[in-house]
Order: structure tokens, then sequence, then C-alpha cells
């Protein structure tokens, strides 16, 4: 039974499809219940990092604690999480969930549910989380909120008869948001006497305070100067701050059961602070974690290497500081011919691998060269050993090779179902194998495919826009490994293999695959003094070429009146532009060429 | 002592080419007298030092000089020589355009001391000459020349220009046959840039402008150079051609890297080891003249390595190559010590080749310019 204390508080987050105003949403609820000063309001408050804000996605969940007080003038503690949206993320997303008794299940009145959508609701009602359904952007011309309504209730099987209908935009139907979570949400429970039990839901890096970490108290209390055991990695600290969010930190004497808050405990890496991991104390210890910890394993993998061999450190440094934030993301160092020193990194998804490789751009002024991502094969060798393949460079030689295995997904695609042949052909190009489908509301399906993962990490989900007009969405989930016919693709530059540029394919794409390298290269390397020839080659068998032909000069024939200045700048801008090179034999290669696998068509 | 370069800009023209990205502008007439007033003034700044400056070369450049009056320019002349210490047998250089020329005005010209006289034609064919947005045809080209020949100038250069989009090699040909029918003494071959901020490239942004292939452009340079060397002009840099004892000798010294004093908007000037300019804008620099004498808006310091560098980047542009006994005198080392290495890697590339008096651009060396200064630049 939930005490007095903990029946004035509502624990929940915003499941919505991209777009479809999760953050803006939040920001009204912000707003309304006064709990940012003007000042500190700023569109999109609880997406913090530059880069969630520009591309309009959530990172890294964050908290924030509002107090709502109803008609009646009672108090309430709402503490919002706010979860990641993308694929990469599910299992971040599992945990936020799991710090909640329920979810406002945002759907964009015109666009209706989408797979992203529900991948989540499915993932919260595992947790058993009362779902309440908004409808947003109502305020649309093209809204439609009674079919919305009925799909809500076929496709997931809850009641959207009572669901408020909202413009978070315009700022429209916020209070009724507000009373369904008073309404609707359970309140939390848990013993707050019993062995503390917080359950770790995010963490963060501060440079002052070391990790933050980010907890629902399930059971308990805690507060500064307690001595505290992560109980998967065994780490003890003493505690020296707890608080709650508004959405700046501020400390309270202790968190109880049912709340929401962060302890710092002068916690050096958030690798001992694992998302999903439950803290108790170390001299009164629960005699059992919270379930659902599983430490993340990534799934696909890129070189990174600096444009300037000499930023190595700088680079090393960089991942290191990221890492501290994102207990995610791996990284080792390898070596390539092509490149130099660099390392390779393991990321959750592209997307995940995009913002990191954004972020040690932009935030660490780094200049990077970024090989093709692979995902992760298993070979079993001759001799029984098996290897796990994340550098394609490292395949041994086929005669070892007994046989090789690829990651297999579960993709779900949720497209008007005008497209679905659109889909089945793209599915079809990408190795896939048809499960199932079925139709929703009798306008809309849902495509279940197995498919490899090695075919979507490149550009599956671009295609799959371009096929649909943007309409279809898409989710996947790693489903294990399979037997298939690979090899390995290796780029000739003049001759020599350019390590940096090979990458497993299966043996039926090679021959496309290597004629669209091939001539993806010849355009994006510029005419050297001498003809370049560009191979593609299966073992010895080249199965693609084409040349790049030689420049034919390289001159500034003006003479600019005695301006000796700006004929050099120009020398040295050209200069520039030969440093972005990488220096492969005696060829040039441009930096975007490393990645050009990931540009065909 | 040093002889060095005098420099000076006329940044008016009747009508701006469509191609031209230099300090020229065309509506603005009525700044030509105030801007006059101002580079006299520039010029007799130098008046006190005058001794110290000796001069063997005048350019006035521009824009169009000639758009101001025989007298006008033969002040600004005279004007050098007082302030200047001008050799008796200076090369003194002015550009023009046809129809900016007639008799009278080059008879002054030439009675004032102008003893050559660069004449801007681009081509012979009409048709290119509008689409370049010139102000005159071929026919006034030939009248200039002969006009000037009249007047007494004996050492006249037309600057012609290829690779112009819709010019074939015919057409190319036919113009430097005509020009040097004309008995010109120079001709300045320069192949058309599409340079930002011109006409040209406002058309080429918006796929209007047909482009000129690589292997086309090369085969005007290479067969246009061939003919005039069958003519008798030999090639003494990349651009530019001469009958023998008609090279530029203005131009020669920025190519070996001497120095010059520039005046007027726009000019740049390399004096006492220092790089500088004047503002390009006409209103400013009559401004900053009159206020404080002086117009510059950038300088920089050319420290030995720069020097060095700068040295080989122009002196490679040139037939005569860079001579071993002057740089050695000039930098104190020689050209092979520092830079065997990047001197045998060019060998390899047949860019350059040495003998005993100075190391030179090979014929292929002459299209690949930018790749031998490239090998030098760190």
């Amino acid at each position: 039974m939930p005490s007095p204390r903990q029946q004035k508080i509502r624990n929940f987050c915003i499941i919505a499809h991209i777009d479809h105003g999760k953050s803006t949403l939040a920001d009204r609820l912000i707003e309304f219940t006064g709990s940012v000063t003007e000042r500190e309001m700023e569109d999109q408050i609880l997406d913090m990092m530059d880069l969630e804000r520009e591309r309009g996605i959530t990172i890294k969940a964050t908290a924030v604690r509002l107090v709502y007080k109803d008609d009646d003038g009672e108090e309430y503690i709402f503490n919002l999480i706010d979860t990641p949206g993308h694929v990469d993320f599910t299992y971040e997303v599992s945990r936020s969930l799991a710090a909640c008794e329920g979810a406002l299940l945002v759907v964009d009145a015109s666009q209706g549910i989408e797979a992203q959508t529900l991948a989540n609701v499915y993932l919260a009602m595992d947790h058993n989380l009362e779902l309440i359904p908004v409808i947003n952007k109502i305020d649309l011309p093209s809204a439609q909120p009674d079919l919305v309504k009925r799909e809500i209730e076929d496709v997931i099987g809850i009641d959207a008869e009572n669901a408020p209908l909202v413009s978070a935009k315009n700022g429209i139907g916020i209070e009724s948001v507000l009373k369904s979570i008073v309404a609707h949400i359970p309140p939390p429970s848990g013993d707050e006497d019993a062995p503390l039990k917080a359950l770790i839901f995010d963490s963060l890096y501060d440079n002052y305070r070391g990790v933050i970490t980010y907890v629902r108290i399930m059971e308990g209390r805690v507060k500064p100067g307690d001595r505290i055991r992560m109980m998967a990695t065994g780490k003890e600290f003493e505690v020296t701050d707890v608080g709650i969010f508004s959405p700046a930190l501020v400390p309270t004497a202790e968190l109880c059961a049912g709340d929401v808050g962060y302890i710092t405990a002068s916690i050096k890496n958030v690798r001992d602070t694992r998302v999903g991991d439950t803290i108790t104390h170390a001299d009164r210890p629960a005699d059992k974690p919270l379930p659902g910890y599983k430490k993340v394993n990534p799934m696909v993998y890129c070189g990174i290497y600096p444009a300037d061999g000499a930023r190595y450190d700088d680079l090393r440094d960089a991942l290191e500081k990221l890492r501290l934030n994102d207990a995610s993301l791996m990284f080792e160092p390898e070596t390539s011919v092509a490149l130099g020193f660099g390392f390779r990194c393991g990321f959750l998804g592209l997307l995940h691998m995009d913002i990191i490789q954004e972020r040690l751009e932009r935030e660490y002024d780094l200049d990077l060269v970024t090989t093709a991502p692979s995902v992760i094969y298993k070979v079993v060798k001759t001799n029984g050993e098996v290897l796990e393949i994340t550098n394609p460079t490292n395949l041994p030689p086929v005669t070892e090779i007994a046989s090789m295995q690829e990651p297999m997904v579960k993709a779900q695609i949720m497209s008007p179902a005008e497209y679905t042949g659109s889909i089945m052909e793209l599915c079809q190009e990408r190795r896939g194998v048809y499960k199932t489908m079925e139709y929703i509301e009798g306008t809309r399906v849902l495509l279940t495919y197995e498919l490899p993962l090695n075919e979507i990490i490149y550009d599956f989900f671009d295609a799959l826009k371009s096929r649909t007009r943007g309409y279809a969405s898409f989710d996947y989930e790693l489903i294990g490994y399979s037997d298939s016919n690979l090899v390995k693709l290796d780029i000739l530059l003049n001759g020599e293999i350019v390590d940096a540029l090979s990458l497993i394919v299966h043996k039926d794409k090679a021959y496309q695959r290597g004629r669209m390298i091939a001539e993806k290269l010849k355009e994006l390397i510029p005419r050297q003094m001498f003809e370049i020839p560009i191979q593609a080659a299966i073992g010895n068998k080249i199965i693609a070429r084409e040349t790049v032909k030689a420049l034919r000069k390289d001159v500034l024939a003006k003479c600019y009146g005695g301006d000796i200045t700006r004929k050099k700048k120009l020398l040295e801008k050209q200069k520039e532009g030969k440093k972005r090179m990488r220096q492969i034999g005696t060829v040039e290669v441009p930096q975007e060429a490393f990645m050009a696998v990931l540009k065909l068509n | 002592m040093k002889a060095r370069g005098l420099y000076l800009h006329f940044p008016f023209c009747a009508r701006k080419c469509s191609y031209c990205d230099f300090p020229s502008y065309s509506g603005k007439e009525g700044f030509m007298a105030p801007y006059l007033e101002a580079l006299l003034k520039e010029i007799g700044s130098y008046r006190e030092n005058r001794e110290k400056y000796r001069i063997s070369t005048i350019f006035m450049g521009g824009g169009t000089p000639t758009l101001f009056s025989g007298d006008r320019l033969a002040e600004v002349l005279d004007k050098c020589r007082e302030c200047f210490n001008v050799d008796e047998d200076a090369e003194i250089t002015i550009e023009s355009n046809p129809g900016t020329v007639d008799l009278e005005k080059l008879l002054i010209l030439r009675k004032s001391g102008f003893n050559r006289l660069s004449i801007g034609l681009q081509a012979w064919q009409d048709r290119l000459l509008g689409f370049l947005g010139r102000i005159h045809t071929a026919r006034q080209f030939e009248d200039a020349v002969l006009t000037a020949q009249k007047a007494g100038f004996d050492n006249i250069n037309a600057d012609v220009i290829f690779g112009i989009p819709g010019q074939s090699l015919e057409d190319w040909l036919e113009t430097l046959k005509r020009t040097v029918a004309l008995n010109v003494t120079h001709v300045s071959a320069y192949s058309l840039i599409i340079e930002e901020g011109t006409p040209l490239y406002s058309l080429k942004q918006k796929g209007l402008l047909g482009e000129v292939a690589e292997e086309a452009e090369r085969e005007m340079y290479h067969r246009g150079a061939e003919l005039l060397e069958q003519l008798g002009f030999y090639r003494y840099e990349i651009s530019n051609f001469a009958r023998s004892g008609f090279e530029c000798r203005h131009n020669l010294n920025y190519w070996r890297n001497g120095e010059y004093i520039g005046c007027g908007s726009g000019a740049h000037q390399y004096l006492n080891g220092v790089r500088s300019s004047n503002t390009p804008h006409i209103e400013a620099y009559i401004k900053m003249i009159n206020k404080t004498g002086n117009a510059s808006v950038s300088s920089e310091m050319i420290d030995k390595d720069q020097e060095v560098f700068e040295t080989l980047m122009l002196g490679f542009r040139l037939t005569e190559g860079i001579n071993k006994a002057d740089f050695q005198k000039r930098f104190g080392f020689t050209l092979s010590e520092r830079y065997s290495d990047k001197l045998a890697a060019l060998r390899q590339e047949g860019l350059v080749f040495e003998d005993d008096i100075a190391l030179r651009p090979t014929p292929r060396g002459f299209d690949f310019q930018n790749h031998i200064a490239l090998t030098f630049l760190d």
C-alpha cells in the first residue's frame, strides 16, 4: 500500500514516435505547473544537449520534477522521466520505463501509431505501466482524432475513449493531461524502511561532482553519508549528495521509496553506475537486485581515425571523456595500413555511431576519418576455433574458414497499405525473409521480416523512407545468428589493397557492391598526376574496375598584378585540401571515400 | 642601387568585363578627378626619399588607365619622375583598351615617355568579345595597334584569352595569327578562369555556362604556344610570349621575386621585405589618402623561409627558371642543398630539369606549375 506521502507522487514517462510532439508536450507540462521560471524556460527543456535540440530527438534520458496543484488545492509531485525515442536505445528506454508507474502515449492526430511507438508500448506493457493515450496536434487540418482513437483501441487494445485531445504546440488541453495523470497513474508503493533498492535509469558525468546517478528509489531510503554498493559491479561509494530534478539539481535531505532523484558519490566513471543496476546499502544490502539488468553490447562497429595522425592522443582522450557519459560506447586501439593509428569503436546502432562521431567533431574539434560500419560476424575455423570479427581486415584466409554466421534481426515495418509492394520488394533485395503481415484499421499494414543486420545498417531506413514517401516507420531487434555465405570484398587502388575499405558482404551481393563502390570512388578520388586504377576483388579475382584519369594541368595561369599574396593563399588552400587527403601509397584519397560504401545509390 | 618596379592602378572601366575580378569599376567616373589627385598625393609621399628608390620599370595598369586624358596621364608620369629616381631607359608601360585611345592621345603618351603599350584584345571573334563583355570589336583593336604604331610605339603587347566557352581551337589560333600579323612584340595569353563574384561565375552557378574540357583547354595552350614559337615569339613565362628583347621587364621583376612599389587603390607592393596592399575601394582610397596620406589595409613581413618559397613559386613560372648563382647569392645556400629530395621527385615526374645555370620547368612543368610550387610549400 502506498504511504500517504507516496499517494501524492506520480512517476511517468512519455512514449511517442519521433516528431509526434513528446518534447513539446513535456515543455507545456513544465510550463503549466510553473516548475521552471520564465527565464529558465527554453523550448524543449528536457533535451539538453545541442545535438538533441538540433536533431529533435532525445539521446539521454532526463528527468524533471513538477508540482501540480489540483482543483481542490491538493499538491502532487510529478516525476517526468524523458526517454530516448530511437531503436538504438531500447535498453535505456526499458530502464526508464521500469522507473515509472505509468506512461503517456502521445500519438499524432494526423499520423496515427508508428512502429517505433508500438515497440515502446509493448515495452511499457511488459512493465505493467498504466498507459494514458494522448492525441496530439489536434489543431492540424489533417487531424483525425476519432480514427486515431479507434486505431489505438484496435492495435494496442486500450481504452482511448477519454484520451485527452491536445495541441502541445498551442497549449491546448494540457490541464486535462495533468488531471488524467492524477486520476489514472497509480502512485508508487514500496516499503520506505526496507533495505535500499534504487534503480539506476541514467547517469551522467559532471566535471565537479563526478557521476550523477539518476535513480528511482524502489524500496528503502538514502541520504548523504550512506555507504552504498552497486549490486552488479560490487563497487562501493559514500553518498555525497542526494536530491531532485527541478530540472536543475536541488539537494534534499534524503530520497525515499517512490521518489525519483539523483545520487552523487564521488564516482569517477559511468561504467561503475550501469543503467539498470541496483544501488543498495553496503551495510544493510537488499538480498536481490531489481530484475532486468543486462550489460548492453554494441551491434555496429567502425574504425575511427584522426584525419591528422598527430591528434591520435586527442582522439583517445575525447573517446574516454565520452565514455564517461556513455557506458555503451566501446573502443579499442587498432591500426590500419591506410589510415594509421585509430580506434575500432562499437555502438548500439547507426544513430548512436552518428551521434558519437558528431560529438567528437563538434565538442572536441576533431577531424575524423571513419570507415564503413560493420556488424559482428562469427567465423568457425577449420580447426574448430570460433572468432568474432568486428573488422573485415581480420577475417582469416578462406582456406581456414569452415563456416560463417551473421547477425539477424526481426524487423517490424508499419506503413500505409499502398506501399506494401515496394516494402516487400525492398526487403527482398536486402535478403529479408517474410514472416507476417497484419492489417491495421484496414488502411495500414504491419509487416514483419527477418533481415540480416548488415543489410539494414547502411541505408535501409533511407531506402524505406524514399519508397514510402516517408510514411513507413521501422523498428528491429536482434534475434541471433544464422549461417551465411559471406565473402570479403577488397578494394585496390593502384594495385594495392586498401585495408580500410575492405568489407564483408554476402556472396550474391559482392559483384553489384564491388562495382558500385568502384564507381563511387571514381567520383570521389580527384584526378592526380598519374592514372589510378580502382579495382574491387574477392580474393585474387578482380570483379570490377574503374580508372581515374590523369590530370592534364594544375596551374594558375593568371598574373594577379603583383598580388603574390593571393597566389600564395590559393596554393595554401590547395595544400590544406591535400592535407585532408589520405596518402595511400602514391594515391591521395579524400576522407569521404572511406565512407563511400554508405553512400551508394 | 637596387632597382625596383613601380605599379600605378587606375580602377576605372567603361564597362566591367564578364570575367573580370580585378578591383576596377564602371559607373564611378565622377570619382576620376579626385582619384587622380589622391594618386598624385600618394606618389608625392615618396618625394622626400627620392634618391632611395631607383625605379627601372613603371606599369600603369587597371582598369583602363587610358580612360584618362593624355595630358593627365603625362602629368602622372612626370610626377613619378619628380618623386622617384627613374632610370633613363626605364620601361614605361600603360594598359589600354581599344576605343579609349586615338592618335592624339597616343602621341601625347609617347612623347611624355611611355614606351610600351599593352592593349586588351582577348579574342578576334566579335561573338566571343560580346560574351566576354568587351566594349570593342576586333576591327577596333586593329585600329588601336596601327594608330599606336603610327604614334611611335614599337613595343606593343596584346592580351588574349583561351579556354572561353564557345571558342574553338581554330578561333584561338586565328586570334594569335591575326594579332601577330599586326607586328605586336608581346602576347599575354591567359587561360580563362571563372572567378567568384563575376557575371560568368553566376552563369556557371546557374548551369548556364558551357564547360570547356580540360583536354580542349590544354590543346589550345599547347597549340597556341607552338604557333607563337613558329611565328618568332618565345615563351618566357607560362602565359607570356615575346620577341627576343621584348619581354616585359616589369613583370619579370615580379617573377624574379624583386621588390616593387604600388600606388593607387588595390595596388600591391613589396618594399623592404614587407608585402602590403591598398584598399581596393575607390572612395575609401581617396578618403584615406586625403586624411592620412596612406591607404594601406594589409601588410605582411616576409621572413626568409617565405621569401625562399615565393622565389621558387614565382621562378618556376619562367623559362629561365631559377638562376642557381643568383639564388645562392640571395639566400646563402644552394637549392640542391636544401631541396635535393623534392627536386629529385620533380625531376622524376618530368616537371623540372637542371643545367649548369639554372633549375627550369620542362614543357610539362608549365602545365603543373601549382604542383611544382606545392612541392616546396610546407
